[in-house]
């Protein structure tokens, strides 16, 4: 299987410049310098890359509302606030191949006129963020970045910035206010970042691993990753498998992998020969799946759209017959309310209310009108706040309570 | 706590940072990051110090401080441990090994051990799911716990304290 991410992960002195270079890395910057940014624009369009950070919005056309000339800087942000509950593939390339995060960025920047770009790394990985730094500072010695990048007339400066624990910040508005030194409120949108972003500059944020993925395409062309996935999914995707398996870690498989493959190859099957129950297939704010509609679910945004849930982060949780619905649900909603950042009131409200209630079901002091209010909850949240946490949070609620109800019933009295 | 001050060293790389930003403000935060490491934790104190090195008002950037869980707004042990209770970390037994920490440094979360050296909480998601169950100590994680490494891991944190490591 092609793999464009982890093809020298398990090196250990791949994180060295000097061995990073001497494996082939770099080697795509050059060939984008060559290029016209606008080339590299149409190659990632024509690539079909979409973004890895859970949205999944096509990368060419995200890049292709920066508006040429505005006559201000245009800033292109990482967000490596890796933070979605089953999410850690960006630590992952980071830790250990943090030049190819390097070279995507560099190639990036190039590609939309970039000077000045940030790494937004969630402050608990501070020590992956050492790691990224001598990789930066290595790459400034060795003239990859700098006032001439490869010695061409391009400059570009390229900084780590902590966040400091807030899992909204990984929402690109909020993290766009943090990185300006404010608390990380969402912002009302349009103006979408690519117009009026980072200190009011057109911006493009993208996910580390969207990133990473352009050196293999600047390399092979966007229309060989074209024709790796499917019709609408293309390329590869990192899945990070976690829960109940045998084997966790971060997979890189085609878009289109049969889903119940992928749990008993790469995951090395359920944990102690147990049954399935269920999957969280895309992180914790997506839609839970019964073992019975992962039976015949590719690993493609359409397939596992189609199947009822979200390929989201790839934040791949598996669920084996001894977890309990309902306290499973409790720990998500529990996050969810402890990350609601307060300014709107139907999430802040509706994320306390629904995790208190689910609390009490737990405790075995819930009352079977309980899951007719917390969907009700739900309806209130939905689609009535600035930023998609809420929904987050909706979406395991109603997808937990529809498709194990009587789990909920059989914990509630009347 | 009246001699809230940068040594020289601070003062070096809070120059250097201001220099990454095309605006002072966009430091702000990475100046409290600094300013903890410095202080230990963001007091009001601190925040009036680092409002005034800035030139915003302390309600200002304790407005910003307080949005941020790992900035901390009342002293922390020498060593915080901060262990994941989210889903994955969950599934596989974070309960377990907090029972166990507990009992070790017989106190509850937020508060500090009488030698100052220890404190815990609990966080959201690690993102390091693959290792579950994982806990962050200041700037290092610890990963894959059980119940029975808990007793190892504070007897090495404790050891390296001795050795004078932070």
């Amino acid at each position: 299987m092609t793999k464009m991410h982890l093809v020298n992960i398990d090196k250990p002195d791949q994180i060295t410049f000097t061995k990073y270079r001497e494996r082939g890395g770099y080697k795509a910057l050059e060939k984008a310098l060559a290029m016209q940014p606008l080339a590299i624009q149409e190659e990632v369009k024509v690539s079909g890359l979409r973004g890895r950070g859970g949205a999944g919005f096509p990368t060419g056309m995200k890049w292709s509302f920066v508006p040429r000339n505005s006559g201000k800087p245009t800033y292109l942000l990482c967000n490596a606030d890796e933070s979605e509950p089953g999410t850690f593939k960006d630590r992952k390339l980071m830790e250990y191949d943090p030049h190819l995060l390097i070279e995507g960025m560099a190639i990036a920047s190039y590609a939309l006129e970039c000077h000045l770009a940030y790494i937004y790394i969630r402050g608990e990985f501070e020590f992956v963020g050492k790691i990224v730094q001598k990789a930066l500072d290595e790459a400034y010695d060795a003239g990859v970045l700098g006032a001439s990048v490869m010695g061409k007339d391009y400059a570009l400066d390229l900084h780590i910035h902590y966040g400091q624990g807030a899992y909204i910040c990984g929402e690109e508005t909020s993290l766009i206010e943090s990185l300006e030194g404010y608390r990380g409120y969402p912002r009302i949108k349009p103006p979408f970042p690519a117009v009026s972003g980072f200190l009011a500059s057109p911006t493009v944020v993208n996910n580390v691993e969207t990133l990473t993925a352009l050196p293999w395409i600047i390399t092979h062309g966007g229309a060989a990753h074209a024709a790796l996935g499917t019709e609408k999914s293309k390329g590869t995707k990192l899945f990070s498998a976690s829960g109940h398996i045998n084997k966790p870690g971060v997979y890189e498989v085609e878009m289109g992998y049969a889903m119940m493959d992928f749990i008993n190859n790469e995951c090395g099957g359920v944990l102690n020969g147990n049954k399935l129950k269920a999957v969280i297939p895309g992180g914790s704010s997506v839609p839970v799946m019964t073992a019975e509609e992962c039976e015949n679910t590719l690993l493609d945004y359409e397939s596992i759209l189609k199947a009822g849930s979200m390929l989201g982060s790839g934040g791949f949780v598996v669920l084996d017959d001894t977890t309990s619905m309902p306290h499973t649900l409790s720990n998500i909603a529990d996050f969810y309310a402890h990350e609601s950042c307060g300014q709107c009131t139907p999430c802040r409200e509706g994320t306390g209310w629904a995790a208190k209630i689910l609390r009490k079901m737990i405790a075995g002091k819930g009352k079977k009108s309980d899951i007719d209010l917390l969907l009700r909850i739900a309806d209130m949240m939905e689609g009535k706040t600035i930023c998609p946490l809420a929904d987050a949070d909706v979406m395991p609620i109603r997808s937990f309570l529809t498709k194990f109800r009587s789990e909920f019933e059989a914990l509630c009295k009347e | 706590m009246s001699d809230i001050k940068f040594s020289d060293d601070a003062m070096k790389r809070y120059d250097q940072t201001l220099k990454r930003y095309p605006e002072k403000r966009a430091a702000l935060i990475q100046i409290l990051i600094l300013a903890q490491k410095e202080f230990g934790w963001i007091s009001e104190e601190v925040a009036d110090y680092v409002g005034g090195l800035m030139g915003y008002s302390p309600a200002d950037v304790m407005s910003v401080a307080s949005f941020y869980t790992m900035l901390h707004r009342k002293p922390v042990g020498k060593y915080h441990l901060d262990i994941c209770r989210t889903l994955s970390c969950w599934l596989l037994g974070t309960y377990p090994c907090v029972d166990e920490m507990k009992r070790i440094l017989g106190v509850d979360k937020e508060e500090i051990t009488g030698d100052g050296m220890f404190s815990w909480n609990f966080t959201e998601c690690l993102g390091s799911c693959g290792t579950a169950p994982t806990m962050q100590v200041n700037d290092r994680f610890f990963e894959s716990l059980k119940p029975e490494k808990m007793g190892d891991i504070i007897e090495q944190l404790r050891s390296e304290a001795a050795e004078g490591k932070k």
